[in-house]
């Protein structure tokens, strides 16, 4: 009994062995790739974003929500049948990260579109890789250097904000309720100094008074020895131009420092993820802009459907704001597949540039010129009472409705018109 | 730019005291156990990190901010005596690359166990109540926090000094760390000793990630940052010195308020330049005895 187990086993071995080694052959064969090519590959997004470093928490919300309009896009029967797939990457929010990684995806994954980055320099090293291949790349992070004529190529589309219509926002709302005196505290790289020319631009027709910039570098984790100076310039208003995990800190000890109590604090842009990891204390009475809130949902059906959708897949919870632009981001692109009726890239340009789409937030369209997406802007401010759920973190104070107007012109950009 | 007055000068002066205050805490306890051990304590950050995190957790179950400044460092002491006992102890005398991989690596490891109980993102830590808000010190107004933290970094100096000084433990501590072999023909059981420094040093460590969770919250990368300017902090001071981890500590808190005022962007090379200037003209740090690390 004992031996003929043994005899079995040894025979099971061998035809193990051989099954597994035919396997391999099989694995690294041409024929393999031939089965896979049959049942037609996936849709491949390639989603480069900075999971790990100050931005963590708002990238892990793009993810969640480009998943979700891929997920949407697959339910929905996908492009007659074949199936999308986000291709995540880590781009730890460092440019040549980024570049690598972009390369990656467009050549090892081939991956047929890339959304994605939070960063200014980044999504401009991937928008370097994306053009030089002809691959469609729509970003959904805050730059003005992708619109102008120098960085854009057809294949470049703009689903974020950029700073210019940010700052521009939040100043009109600003300049006329709190003072003319500003004072600017500012991330020092492009994002940073993008915002405060936007300020300084919108600021020239309510002339005010530019007390002083302070500069820091990305990633300062005390502010204690830059607040002080900024006090005693004794502005009306100050101006933080930084970002997530950087604005946190900011805020938080500038709230240390009292400098609450006599000068109105706002911030271009004011992230949900963000304010969510730094507590009302530090936010309480912040006042900046955004490009997206989940509670204009009263206002638009396609805000509601869009929360709705999230909440059942995410047990409960609601959007943020740069989880808007990663659904928006990947969403714009799959819709356009669909008009298209094909991957094929010249026809995917056609079909977004001819987009009117209402997804999220009320209407959008990408501009002819340097494809950024014309979109309302809100203005907001953090609350710390009140609060109806976890996610009831700002209020809208005011919304700038979608308009050319406040988009830098064609010309001006460098675009030949 | 508004002309500088003698108020902001002097407030300058303060805020960089009191952030030097916070590096002096955080080097402190890795100077300690590398004049002591000559350990290399890469794990340093992750042991504030965790200090912070158990904070956090604390608070969260139901206890306040005094509780956690008595148990958190007494916590992440005797989580460091089992890291000592287990992973650093079989590691000595194998020269100083072994147990610096080793708590590199544990680092790596601390992180990512705090990731995966706690998520990636970070959380925000209150400041305690009666310490919020500002106070006039004379030259314009400071948070009241940070001058708790001052206070709370001197006593801790206080207390070690004491410790190592005033008794007969300390006095074993000082001697072991000159000559181990010496300590040990006289009887004493010279691994407990070490076992305790290092305990002591990441206990500090713990207690330096809770008082600095109010002024930055709570990121499982938080020990990354400080990390790097510590070991500046220990360069500067001489390796393994207390006395100059003091002084490099407030002098680079100095230097990093100084630059602040005139070009702000300058700020985080300042630190790095200051350390280039003192190893060029005294490589061993201000207090460091030569060949320490060989």
């Amino acid at each position: 009994m004992t031996n003929k187990v043994t005899k079995a086993g040894s025979i099971s071995r061998r035809r193990l062995l051989t099954t597994a080694s035919a396997g391999a052959a099989l694995a690294v064969s041409p024929f393999r790739i031939n089965l896979l090519q049959a049942e037609e590959a996936p849709i491949k997004i390639g989603f480069p974003v900075p999971l790990t470093g100050p931005y963590g928490a708002e990238a892990q919300d793009q993810v969640r929500a480009g998943q979700l309009a891929v997920a949407q896009f697959n339910d929905a029967g996908g492009l007659n049948g074949r199936k999308a797939e986000l291709v995540v990457r880590d781009d730890k929010l460092n440019p040549g990260e980024a570049a690598t990684r972009t390369l990656e995806l467009v050549e090892k994954e081939k991956v047929n579109f890339v959304v994605g980055s939070l960063s200014a320099a980044v999504q401009l090293a991937i928008n370097n890789v994306t053009k030089e291949r002809g691959v469609i790349f729509n970003s959904i992070s805050q730059s003005d250097a992708i619109n102008e004529a120098a960085d854009f190529s057809k294949y470049t589309f703009h689903e974020a904000l950029n700073p210019h219509m940010t700052s521009g926002a939040v100043g009109r709302y600003a300049f006329t309720k709190f003072g003319k005196k500003v004072a600017f505290l500012t991330a020092d790289y492009a994002y940073g100094h993008e915002m405060v020319r936007g300020f300084l631009e919108v600021g020239k027709e309510f002339n005010i008074e530019n007390l002083g910039d302070i500069r820091h570098p990305l990633g300062t984790t005390d502010f204690s020895t830059l607040l002080p100076r900024l006090q005693s310039l004794k502005p009306d208003i100050l101006c933080i131009s930084n970002f997530g995990r950087d604005q946190q800190i900011a805020l938080k000890q500038a709230t240390d420092f009292g400098i609450k109590k006599s000068i109105q604090i706002i911030a271009p842009l004011l992230s949900h993820a963000s304010r969510v990891a730094a507590g009302p204390q530090a936010f309480e009475g912040v006042v900046g802009g955004c490009s997206f809130y989940w509670g204009i949902d009263d206002k638009f059906a396609s805000t509601k459907a869009f929360n709705d959708a999230f909440r059942k897949m995410y047990d409960g919870k609601l959007p943020t704001d740069y989880g808007a632009l990663g659904y928006g981001g990947v969403r714009t692109v799959l819709e356009a597949v669909k008009g298209a009726g094909s991957v094929e890239t010249d026809k995917v340009v056609t079909a977004l540039e001819a987009l009117k789409y209402d997804y999220y937030k009320g209407p959008q369209y990408y501009r002819k010129c340097d494809h950024q997406s014309v979109q309302s802007v809100l203005v907001i401010k953090s609350k710390s009472k009140d609060m109806k759920n976890e996610s009831d973190v700002f209020e809208v104070l005011s919304t700038e409705e979608p308009n050319e107007k406040n988009l830098r012109t064609c010309e001006a950009l460098g675009h030949k018109s | 730019m508004a002309g500088l007055s003698f108020d902001l000068i002097a407030l300058q002066l303060f805020a960089g005291l009191a952030l030097g205050a916070i590096y002096v805490l955080f080097a402190i306890g890795l100077s300690l156990i590398f004049g002591m051990l000559t350990v290399v304590n890469f794990a340093h950050g992750a042991f504030y990190m965790v200090g912070a995190y158990v904070g956090l957790y604390l608070i969260s179950i139901g206890g306040n901010f005094w509780i956690c400044l008595v148990a958190v460092p007494l916590l992440i002491g005797l989580f460091g005596l089992g890291v000592e006992r287990v992973l650093i102890r079989p590691l000595y005398g194998r020269g100083i690359d072994y147990p610096l991989l080793l708590t590199f690596g544990l680092s790596y490891v601390m992180v990512e166990c705090v990731r995966i109980f706690f998520g990636k993102t970070g959380y925000p830590f209150d400041t305690p109540e009666i310490l919020q808000g500002a106070v006039n010190i004379g030259v314009g107004y400071f948070p009241l926090y940070r001058l708790f933290v001052i206070a709370a970094t001197a006593v801790v100096l206080l207390a070690l000094w004491l410790f190592l000084e005033k008794t007969s433990f300390g006095l074993i501590i000082r001697a072991g760390a000159r000559d181990p072999q010496i300590v040990r023909v006289l009887g004493v059981d010279v691994s407990r000793v070490w076992l305790i420094v290092f305990g002591i040093g990441t206990a500090i460590a713990g207690l330096a990630g809770l008082l600095a969770a109010p002024l930055q919250g709570v990121i499982p990368e938080m020990g990354g940052t400080i990390l790097a300017e510590a070991f500046v902090v220990t360069v500067v001071g001489g390796m393994g010195s207390i006395g100059g981890a003091i002084l490099a500590g407030l002098l680079v808190g100095v230097v990093v308020g100084m630059t602040s005022l005139f070009a702000p962007e300058m700020a985080k090379v300042s630190i790095f330049a200051l350390m280039a200037i003192v190893l060029i003209v005294r490589p061993q740090g201000f207090f460091g005895r030569a060949g320490l690390m060989s």
